[in-house]
Order: C-alpha cells, then structure tokens, then sequence
C-alpha cells in the first residue's frame, strides 16, 4: 500500500483535460483517484499545501543524456534523476549514444537496472537505429523494443547512407516504431562547432549552416512519406526547419517536432569570445532562428521542449572552444526557461505545460502527461514565482556546464511526485 | 562582447590576442612604439635592456619559422630570455594537456607567452586561464587572429602610404581560412581605411563576410579597379582536395597576380604577401621579386612590430 498524498488548493493546469482552476488533488495507490472530490475515507499521509503553486502534470523530457553507461565520470544515474527530480521531470528519454550504444537488448537490460537502482524518474531508452549508431546495419529494433525501449533514433549522429535510412525507417515502421531523429548531414557539418553567421566568421570558428539540417530534415519527410514511418524531430534549430515540418504537418505527414530550450533564449551573439558554456550542437543560431523557433512552438508547429540535457565534467568544457564537447546541463533550467517565454508573452502557461507534458505523451504515446483520474501520479507543483540562482547550493546535477551559471531565474519546483511517491521535495 | 581580457583597467595592453576589442590610439602607439625600435636594427649592437631578466617563452603548437624567429630575435633584442618549444599538436590532444603545459612553464617563472596554436581560440584560453602577471600574445591562432602579422603590415603601409584614410585595400585569395585576413581587416578598419576590398571565389569567403566591414568581389581584375595596398594570401594545397578549387592552374588563372593583372590597380599601388609565398600559385615571380613588392620589408619590419608589442604589454607589469 502506497501513501496516499492530498495536494491541496493548487492552481492546477492540466492542459490534456483542459483544465485551469484552483483545487485539489487526490493520490492513492500510485495513481490520480480524484480531482474534485474527496474520496470517502481518504486519509492522506502527506497533505502538500499548494496555495500560490500550481500543480500539473510532471514533464516529460524526449532528449537527456545521463551519462552511465560508459562516462559515469561526467554524470551518473543516481546524479542526473536527482537533478531531473528536482526539475519536476517524471519521465525522460534515453538518447542511445551511451557507451556502448543502446543497440542491443543487454545494454538496454542494463540502463533498466541502472534505472531501478536509482528508482526515479522514469527512464526510456530511446534505440539506436543503426548498429553502433554507424548508419550501416539495421540494429535489432524490435528485440530492443520488447527490452523496453520507446523508439528508435540516430542521437545525431549523421545517417550517410539514405537507403539505409530508407531500410530502417521501413523496418521500424513495420513494427511500429517511432523514429527519433535529429537531422544533421554529415557532409554539411563539415566538423563545425558554431553557426555559420557573422560570430563565428569574425571569430574563424569551423560553422556549420542551416543546410546540414534542414537537408537531412527535407531528405528524412521525404522518406516518411515513402515508408510510413512516424517521424519526431528533435531539436530544430532553425527557420527553415520549422517552416518544413510546419509544411509536412500541413501536407499530412505523421511528424512531430521539438526544440531544446536553449534554443528559444540564446542566439550565437550572446556567447562571449569563444565561451564552451555557448557550445552546443546544432549550434545557436540567428536571432532571427529563435525567433521563428519562438513562433514555431506558440503556433503548435513545434509539439514539444525538451532539456535536451548533457552534462559534462569540467575538463570536456575547458580547453580552446573548437576542442571542447558540446552540451548544456538543461534539467534543472528546464521549468524556468519555459516561465521565461511566458513572461516574454511568447507562449500561454498553459501551451508551456502541455509541450513539457501531454503533448511529448502523446509523441510516445504514453498514459501519463495528464492528471486523468486512473493515470499514474506524475505530478509537478511548482512555485512560479520563487526566484532562484544558479549556483552549486542550488544544482543538483554533476554537470555545471550552463551559460545560465550564476544567473537568477523565476520558477521553481517544489514538489515532483511519480506514481504517487514523492521523488523530490524543495527544502525551505 | 568585448574583449577587454588585453586589457587591464587602465586601458594598456596586458594580452595581445586579438585587434578586435582594441582601439585606434592604441593601435597607433604600437606603431609608433615599432617606428623608434627600427633603428636598432641598424645599429652595430642590436640590443635595448628593456626586458632584461624577463622570460618569455615561445609556444609553438603548429610549424612556423618566420614567425617564430621574428618573435625570437625580438625578444633578444630585447635582451630578454628566450626560450622556443615547438610542440607537436599530437601529444597534446586536448585542453586539459594544453593547460597542463601551460601551468608546468608557468612553474618556471615565465613572464610572456608567444603562443601559436592551430585551433581558434587557444591563445584566448591560454591568457584565461594563464597566472595573472603572464602575458600571451598571439602568434596565431587556427582560423582565428594574428595579429602581430596584422600589426607590421600596418606598419608597412604607413612607411609607405603615410595617411591610412585614403586607402583602398585589396585582400586576395583564401580569405575562409585566414587569420591573417581577419585581423588585417579589423586593423585597417579601426586605422580608417577608405575600403577592405575582398577578392576570392565564394569558396573561400567565408558566410557573411560583408559583417567584418569589406566589400566583396569575385574578379579579380574587376576588384583591384582604385587599389592602393594588394594583399596576398597563401593557397594552401589541401584547398584542391577537399573540393573548395578544382586546381592551382585555374587559380592562378582567375586571381593570381602578375605583371598584366597587377596594372588594373593604381600604378603606385603596393604588394603585400604575409608568407610563405607560392610562385606561380597565388603570385607571380616577377610581381613577388618586382619593384611595387615590399614582401620582405614586411619580414624585417616584423621584428621591430614584435618588439613594441612585447615591450608594452610586459610595461603593464609597472616594471618598465
């Protein structure tokens, strides 16, 4: 028997239910038993006292990097669902380059230990879609399916050959696999660290130009279109992308698309000279980039965001900016930085909430990312005006590499429940 | 963004990394600082005491030797203790040993680093994370800055030209990978020049290369129409191969200069080439060896550029 929680007068939004009102919610067992009335004889063990917080569904992230297994010296399980907790993230999304590469049951078996050691959140391996990640050989989709994989994906990783790609989307599609991809040609990128704008011309950085993704994307719809296979885009950095997938969705096309949060705040020209906190790939690009990323996700060509979380230990980030790896430790920005784009009128609290919850349950086709009696209790209450810093007192994560590093920011998690257990809890 | 890391508060230079940052005063004082070390040159004892007892050491992570000889025979002349390393890129692979050499040399009691590095951004690294008293000055850095080389071109056009605000200056050739080019065109647009023309195909110009403050021409007899100063810039050969120019011979066909196509621009016009020049790639002998050439004033001006700048940003120290 698990505790039963009440989470008392809270504003809870609730987008997949359409729901936006002051009240309460009821737990027991593991799941949502109520949401308007006190069930008879409920007797909570822990009352959470909501007022001024709002209560949602706990998010979902479709794009973190933990780290284990193979470079537990940047992050670890135990580290990273901490600080993912503690961000108001119930559910997150293994991407396979881990070393070894998630292209085989026995890696997959082992992340679903590493995972249950470390208890929460809950962790979905994301598959490699080639052997290796190589793009040369399908890897066993549906074997790693049934380990308990969500979907297939190339974590970036560049697909050269197109009939291979052709072949496993067609693969995947046959077992009805969603495909994770995040497009990014190989030849286009040409081993670039930074946008190809005017930063990184003055500053003679290796770029890389909106074409190594917009043609990988254009290249992959159009494969959809010839196999069928449910494509989700992640991590769009630019206009061109989103007018294509905007397109796609317009013509029909079963595709789904996310951006990185930082990629709605940062552009190329707020990184100082040669900062490795800016490096991230697919770089920051234009303002104008953000801005159409911006309109991207107000207007729902954009389904969802995601932490798009890497952490690193501080040697990957020091060296001159072209050496250094790339990556941002995301997930405890995550719920702040989408506050921000509600401060700055970009997007309602609501639309926020459902892109960090019923609309990346709906992408993997999850019972959760709502607070619908008989789900699971995957819930976030958080404060929206609780003003916080960035600092080591404050991160949970093992990975400081943040350009947000010692900046105050508004929002944050009080409370994250999944199913029905308290996973985190803000100290006062 | 600034780049004030080269300079202390009170507005001297500490670190020499980048002309972008700096400012047209400070620019002139180097050259006038350069103008009064060229007579050493000349004199039966080529040596001042400025720096006596300072250690400067020369980091070279990537082949030079013109300008790892000019900065050493700057430094001795500026009596300092010279010490060159030439330091294989493949035993340090990452910044952690990058780092790691730098703190070993900095348990020697070094004053100065000269540092080259085939990656951009690694001096600027270096002068981050470097002890507070040391001094880094760039000798290059991967697509990025040089430049001292910028600095003594500067001063070689002024020998000659005189006022900086009527010119119109030509950069010719690989502009993408050029750090040469990105510093020339900040310098000479901070000294006032009337126009940095650029002339190159379009894949070796890098994107938005109008952003750095040049016009743009893809011809080269179309491009030096008005041209005071001819830039140069060495076409490296591994351009060929990686599909950025189909050969050296049309190359040298569309923008190599020579006799005929250095007439379209001013007859008094100058050549420049920072080095090392390929004949009958980018340049032609007669144009490299001919009268309108100051190729290798360039290389002797180098030393006296190079002494001033070591010399002032070691004066930061309060110790000149």
């Amino acid at each position: 028997m698990t505790q039963q929680i009440h989470i008392r007068q809270g504003r809870i939004i609730d987008p997949a239910n359409d729901i936006d009102r002051i009240g309460c919610v009821y737990i027991a067992d593991g799941k949502i038993i109520s949401m308007t009335e006190e069930p008879v004889g409920f007797k909570p063990d822990i009352v959470i006292d909501a007022g001024n917080q709002i209560v949602c569904p706990g998010f979902i992230d479709l794009s973190a990097r933990l780290r284990e297994p193979g470079q537990s010296r940047k992050a670890t399980f135990e580290s990273e669902t901490v600080a993912a907790a503690s961000g108001g993230i119930t559910t997150l999304c293994l991407q396979p380059d881990t070393i070894p590469v998630i292209d085989t049951t026995a890696v997959a078996e082992l992340i679903k230990e590493l995972a249950e050691k470390a208890q929460y959140p809950q962790i979905y391996p994301i598959a490699a879609l080639t052997q290796k990640l190589e793009g040369n050989e399908l890897s066993s989709m549906l074997s790693l399916k049934q380990a308990g994989c969500i979907a297939v994906g190339n974590a970036g990783q560049p697909v050269k050959n197109l009939l291979v790609l052709r072949r496993a989307m067609e693969y995947a599609a046959s077992h009805d696999l969603l495909l994770m991809f995040q497009s990014n040609d190989y030849w286009l990128g040409n081993k670039g660290c930074a946008h190809e704008g005017a930063v990184a011309t003055r500053y003679g950085l290796p770029s890389i130009p909106e074409a190594a993704e917009t043609v990988a994307l254009a290249q992959c719809l159009e494969l959809a279109e010839l196999t069928g296979c449910r494509v989700h885009f992640g991590q769009l950095s630019c206009k061109r992308s989103v007018i294509k997938i905007h397109q796609a969705k317009k013509y029909g096309l079963n595709v789904s698309a996310d951006v990185a949060i930082h990629q709605l705040h940062l552009t190329e020209n707020d990184m100082a000279p040669f900062d490795s906190a800016y490096h991230v790939l697919p770089p920051l690009r234009t303002e104008a980039d953000k801005q159409y990323l911006r309109q991207g996700l107000a207007g729902g060509t954009l389904n969802s965001l995601c932490s798009d979380h890497q952490p690193h230990d501080i040697d990957a980030k020091l060296g001159a900016f072209p050496e250094t790896e790339p990556g941002i430790s995301a997930l405890e920005t995550l719920l702040p930085l989408m506050l921000k784009l509600v401060a700055q009128h970009v997007i309602t609290l609501e639309m926020g909430i459902a892109a960090l919850s019923s609309n990346p349950a709906q992408i993997l086709r999850l019972k959760s990312g709502a607070l619908t009696p008989g789900f699971s209790a995957d819930v976030c209450v958080f404060d929206p005006e609780l003003i916080w810093q960035v600092n080591s007192e404050n991160w949970r994560s093992r990975g400081v590499n943040t350009p947000f590093w010692g900046q105050m920011l508004k929002g944050r998690v009080t409370h994250t429940l999944q199913a029905g257990k308290m996973i985190y809890c803000l100290k006062k | 963004m600034s780049d004030n890391l080269q300079l202390n508060p009170e507005g001297k230079l500490k670190h020499f990394l980048t002309i972008e940052g700096l400012n047209k005063s400070l620019l002139q004082e180097i050259l006038d600082t350069a103008e009064s070390f060229i007579g050493i040159n000349d004199q039966q004892i080529k040596k001042v005491p400025l720096l006596r007892g300072k250690t400067i050491v020369n980091l070279f992570f990537e082949n030079s030797t013109r300008t790892r000889t000019t900065f050493e025979l700057a430094a001795k002349r500026l009596s300092a203790d010279v010490l060159s390393m030439s330091i294989s890129t493949s035993s340090t692979s990452k910044g952690e040993s990058l780092l790691d050499t730098i703190r070993n040399l900095e348990a020697m009691f070094v004053d100065m680093f000269v540092v080259r590095h085939a990656i951009s951004g690694a001096a600027h690294f270096i002068a981050q994370h470097t002890a507070p008293h040391i001094s880094v000055i760039n000798a290059g850095d991967g697509q990025h800055a040089h430049p001292t080389q910028a600095m003594l071109d500067m001063f070689t056009i002024r020998q000659i030209k005189k006022d900086f605000s009527r010119l119109r200056v030509a950069i010719i050739g690989d502009i993408l990978h050029s750090r040469v080019a990105r510093s020339e065109i900040q310098a000479l647009n901070m000294l006032g020049v009337a126009e940095v023309r650029v002339i190159a195909p379009k894949t070796l110009l890098p994107a938005h290369v109008e952003s750095l403050g040049v016009t743009v021409s893809h011809n080269l007899t179309e491009g030096l129409a008005d041209i005071d100063v001819i830039i140069m810039l060495r076409l490296q050969k591994e351009r060929m191969s990686s599909a950025l120019l189909p050969s050296e011979s049309e190359y040298f066909k569309c923008f190599g200069l020579t006799e005929d196509t250095l007439k379209n621009a001013k007859p008094d016009a100058i050549v420049m080439h920072p080095g090392p020049i390929n004949r009958g790639v980018e340049i032609d002998s007669k144009v490299a060896d001919g009268p309108q050439s100051v190729i290798l004033k360039q290389v002797s001006n180098g030393i006296a550029i190079r002494m001033a700048i070591m010399a002032m940003a070691m004066q930061k120290q309060g110790s000149l």
